[in-house]
């Protein structure tokens, strides 16, 4: 988390933002993005980005007291040259169920060859489960497609019911798929 | 599997060599994924079998040729079957090893330590991913040709070594046991 830049009042209304920046890639995306919202007071409150075939894929959470049409303002330079396709929408603060914690955590592995309907067969079994998937990658390397999603299952669930439904869609795929805690070393 | 101290070093397994085979191995391809046999578990295998030892011999072959190959199971050349051969001597990250050994029909009988570190593969040529693993582990196998039980007690790469293997032979590859969604890269260096 970064600090709110000097002058943000705490006690100032404050809205959370789901800012996306997508396009071209380049050196500085991130410095210009963080720097222009710090201008304006906001906190980086969560950020993923990722290259995806190349392409800059960066999604951010930010909250402070700037509007919306402040945020598009201060980022819309950004985008004149067209390289970058840049959003801002409000979004509600994080809340405990949408963060998740209450589920068990594990890893599911899907690889084979590829072909159409393989995340959307894998994903809606887990969905069939009201399992949340909190992780995805998928890579495609030559003829191997590879899909890793970490999962949340609920109380309740029963994971070797789910490994089983998976391993059906994926066998009808001609994939093969591994459900497995997720394991972690507390130090 | 328990987590019981590992014995020492098998000599058996030390003392061993591809000359102790008595045939001249073969290079073959490696196949990469999604070739089917990756995902099929290998079977079961007579050590004594002529046909075995030069499999054995034949993978032996394929991983001295193969640039920075510190193992190589007989799926990966094709060939359903339980059957490895391992040299992580001349690895950086090797701190103990046994030299160049195969085994056949391994499994392993005890495992403590995990520790967590990037995995390459020749038939997953463009991925690398970090797995958690066991750092001292005991593997129970038997020598071709002779069909010798050993036991195999290796610790740190080795272990490592041996476990991506004989996951090879159960028709696993490390993609199946990586950490997590951000445990996967886009290749930069060989394992």
């Amino acid at each position: 988390m970064s600090t709110p830049a000097p002058g943000a009042d705490a006690a100032e209304p404050s809205t959370t933002y789901a800012v996306t920046v997508l396009g071209h890639d380049r050196p500085g995306i991130i410095a210009e993005t963080t720097e222009r919202l710090a201008g304006l007071g906001m906190n980086l409150e969560d950020s993923s980005m990722t290259l995806l075939r190349g392409h800059f894929a960066m999604t951010l959470v930010c909250a402070g007291p700037a509007t919306r049409e402040e945020v598009e303002l201060a980022l819309a330079p950004m985008g004149d040259d067209g390289s970058l396709d840049l959003s801002v929408r409000p979004v509600r603060p994080a809340s405990a169920e949408a963060t998740g914690g209450g589920g068990t955590p594990w890893v599911l592995t899907v690889h084979g060859g590829d072909r159409a309907g393989i995340v959307s067969a894998v994903t809606g079994e887990v969905a069939a489960v009201a399992g949340t998937i909190t992780d995805l990658t998928t890579r495609l390397a030559g003829d191997l497609y590879l899909l890793v999603a970490e999962i949340e299952l609920p109380d309740g669930a029963d994971p070797t019911a789910l490994a089983a439904a998976v391993e059906v869609v994926a066998s009808g795929l001609g994939v093969g798929a591994s459900l497995r805690p997720a394991e972690a070393d507390e130090l | 599997m328990s987590e019981q101290q590992p014995p020492g070093p098998d000599p058996r397994v030390r003392a061993w060599t591809e000359h102790d085979l008595g045939v001249t191995g073969r290079v073959r391809d490696v196949l990469r994924a999604p070739a089917v046999v990756l995902g099929t578990p290998g079977e079961l295998v007579d050590p004594r079998d002529p046909e075995v030892v030069q499999l054995a011999a034949d993978l032996v072959a394929t991983m001295r040729v193969s640039p920075g190959c510190v193992g190589l199971a007989a799926p990966q050349v094709g060939v359903g079957r339980q059957v490895f051969c391992v040299d992580v001597s001349a690895h950086p990250k090797t701190r103990a090893h046994h030299g160049t050994f195969v085994l056949c029909n391994a499994e392993v009988v005890a495992a403590s330590r995990n520790e967590r570190a990037r995995e390459g593969c020749m038939s997953v040529p463009d991925l690398t991913g970090d797995v958690r693993r066991p750092s001292r582990i005991t593997v129970r196998g038997r020598i071709p040709g002779t069909g010798e039980e050993v036991e195999v007690a290796a610790v740190a790469f080795e272990a490592r070594a041996l476990q991506h293997e004989i996951d090879h032979c159960a028709g696993l590859l490390f993609l199946d046991r990586v950490a997590g969604a951000h445990a996967v890269y886009a290749r930069r260096t060989y394992l």
